[in-house]
């Protein structure tokens, strides 16, 4: 598998950090996944090399925890919360809004393969809901009346050159948390 | 027992949040007196720290609220094993949104307050084990991290100390289960979040690795440092016998101000909180239910009224929801829990069912699997309120709903059990007649209640 220089560098920094090698799995698994944007086989086997465990060790973790994906995504990755205190305050409207605004239904990538929106469960800042995690940014009090606004952003954000999110820094627009 | 005067904030390790010019960087920190009390810490006998810590009374936060001075004496030193000190910041009990503060505007508070806990008790590592979401929490974290070690507040020889200890951040990948203490455990040793039994995997024993572990709340570990500065006594001065030190409200839902507030144990009501400081109800609507702390808490209803002798002044009381005194005494006398302090407000434009249908779908989706009744409970009640409001409910299907929740509490390795049963278990008997009115109602196909918004 192919990894850039930077992120091997970043993988051998974090299971250095740790006493046994197998606990650096999920840090790893972020790093391929910031990478690659998803995580296939070939990386479930590389990984399983690097730490010595077998792949279905770390498949197992792969299908476990909801933010590992199997499947690339669209360029901007759309959060809603959709827990209890989001709700209260118009969650399942600002979730409608954006599947309308964006042509792209819960769950999925829309067909230009600009965005995927997924509902979420509570991602704790519910005193400022509804929130929505746009990419590894918190967009905080969308009521559903802003929820257009912010289709907005999104769009523009999806605009952006190939280069821009290839090379986009953490707390910028297009970085994949 | 309760003060009528104007009800202020007492804010200790909420200092200074949203403090104007405050950032979280070292520099900051360090102009406001920070790392000093872990200086002074760090002069003292780690066994005496301990006590410190135990003559506060100082409860965990995260939720359970398990003394945390008697957590660190569980811990076994004889074992010969390295110990290790884990920062449960996966924060993710819905209502809750005390940690995020902390973590991201004041991340030196939590080293400070790990770095003693550590030194405390001996610790050969501390790890931070952040939910995935956190990215630029965890970000911040290491930063922090790395600041604190170039002025060797952690790392090799602490202080001239002689004593080592770092502090290793692991983000999780979204997975509720991760916050409770031995699935955390499970997923910083690179597994799937499964909780463990206990016994014998108690953590102060067979922990991380097999070895004794220590698993606090982010704000536990920051209260620690507040409890080493002032000494255990004092700290125990503040608040209630029984529940000291103070506690962070984190109000959502539907009031005027949601948001965080720090106040001392027992100093005011949740008529006070919702009111004073919360700014009361939204425009033309009144209070219907609360959720006292994190989604997993027994609801409380307005109209209730809670009989109870207290046990610090054995006096009597008949509290409505708005007497309950903040703490987490009298709080657990009106048969629910203080938990997280993660209160959920909800007014009467809300329809109860599809509340209830939103929370049976957190867990459903949150069970980890391990256990059958929880795995098979939760989705049966997660599918069957689902169906209830979506026009398709039978009468029959309320005591269903109370008969599955009482199957899978108490039936399971750790209390997921319990966060699937509680919500279920105590709302049907509250709210079973609007759930049966609207079963009634809905054969029209409309929405019940359309002056709030869909829950589910």
């Amino acid at each position: 598998m192919d990894l850039s220089e930077q992120t091997l560098e970043k993988i051998e920094k974090t299971i250095a950090k740790f006493p046994k090698k197998r606990s650096a799995m999920l840090p790893i698994l972020h790093l391929i996944q910031e990478e690659k944007g998803y995580l296939d086989p070939e990386a479930e086997e590389w990984v399983a090399a690097k730490l010595e465990v077998t792949p279905i060790q770390v498949r197992e973790v792969v299908t476990f925890y909801p933010m590992y994906r199997q499947k690339p995504i669209g360029k901007v990755h759309v959060k809603v919360c959709r827990t209890l205190s989001c709700a209260l305050v118009g969650a399942y409207k600002v979730c409608e809004k954006l599947e309308e605004e964006l042509k792209c239904k819960r769950g999925e990538t829309s067909a230009d393969g600009k965005y995927t929106i997924e509902f979420v469960e509570c991602i704790a800042d519910c005193g400022k809901g509804p929130v929505v995690q746009v990419d590894d940014k918190m967009y905080e009090l969308i009521k559903p009346e802003k929820a257009g606004e912010l289709a907005e952003e999104i769009k523009r954000m999806a605009e952006a050159g190939p280069e821009a999110v290839a090379t986009a820094q953490p707390g910028t627009p297009g970085f994949k948390g | 027992m309760i003060q009528k005067l104007p009800v202020q904030e007492r804010r200790i390790v909420y200092k200074h949040v949203d403090e104007e010019g405050y950032t979280n960087d070292i520099e900051c920190y360090l102009k406001n007196g920070g790392y000093e009390v872990m200086k002074k810490a760090y002069q003292a006998q780690p066994e005496d720290l301990r006590q410190e810590v135990l003559n506060s009374g100082l409860k965990g936060r995260g939720g359970a609220g398990f003394p945390t001075g008697m957590k660190w004496k569980f811990v076994d030193h004889k074992s010969g094993k390295p110990i290790y000190l884990i920062c449960n910041a996966d924060e993710s009990e819905p209502g809750t949104f005390k940690d995020r503060q902390l973590i991201y505007q004041d991340p030196h508070q939590l080293i400070e307050g790990m770095m003693i806990s550590a030194f405390a008790n001996n610790c050969a590592q501390a790890f931070i084990y952040i939910r995935g979401e956190f990215i630029n929490g965890a970000r911040i974290l290491e930063n922090a991290i790395e600041e604190a070690r170039a002025k060797n507040f952690l790392g090799d020889d602490v202080l001239g100390s002689g004593y080592s200890c770092e502090i290793t951040v692991c983000r999780g990948a979204g997975a509720y289960i991760c916050g409770e203490e031995t699935g955390l455990i499970e997923s910083l040793e690179g597994k799937r979040g499964y909780p463990r039994v206990k016994p014998p995997y108690f953590p102060a024993v067979l922990g991380l690795y097999q070895c004794p572990t220590i698993v606090n709340n982010v704000e536990t570990l920051c209260q620690v440092k507040h409890v080493i500065d002032m000494g255990g006594d004092e700290f125990a001065k503040i608040g209630v016998k029984g529940d000291s030190g103070t506690h962070i409200w984190g109000v959502s839902g539907h009031v005027q101000r949601p948001g965080y507030y720090e106040i001392e144990a027992g100093a005011c009501t949740f008529g006070d909180l919702l009111h004073d400081f919360c700014g009361g109800p939204l425009p033309g609507r009144q209070f219907k239910a609360l959720i006292p702390g994190g989604s997993s808490t027994k609801v409380l209803k307005w109209g209730e009224k809670f009989k109870v002798k207290h046990p610090n002044d054995g006096q009597e009381y008949e509290w409505g929801v708005e007497d309950i005194p903040l703490d987490a005494i009298s709080i657990g006398l009106c048969g629910t829990f203080l938990g997280t302090g993660g209160s959920i407000v909800m007014d009467d434009s809300t329809d109860m069912l599809e509340a209830l249908a939103n929370l049976n779908a957190f867990y459903g989706h949150e069970s980890c699997g391990q256990c059958t009744p929880c795995r098979e409970g939760s989705l049966w009640l997660e599918k069957l309120s689902g169906r209830m409001t979506s026009g398709k409910a039978r009468p029959e299907d309320v005591p269903l709903l109370k008969d599955i929740a009482d199957q899978v509490a108490g039936r399971t390795i750790c209390a997921h059990g319990e966060a699937v049963a509680w919500p279920v278990q105590s709302a049907v008997p509250k709210f079973q007649d609007e759930y049966l009115d609207k079963i009634s109602k809905q054969a029209s196909g409309q929405r019940y209640n359309p002056a709030g918004y869909p829950l589910i």
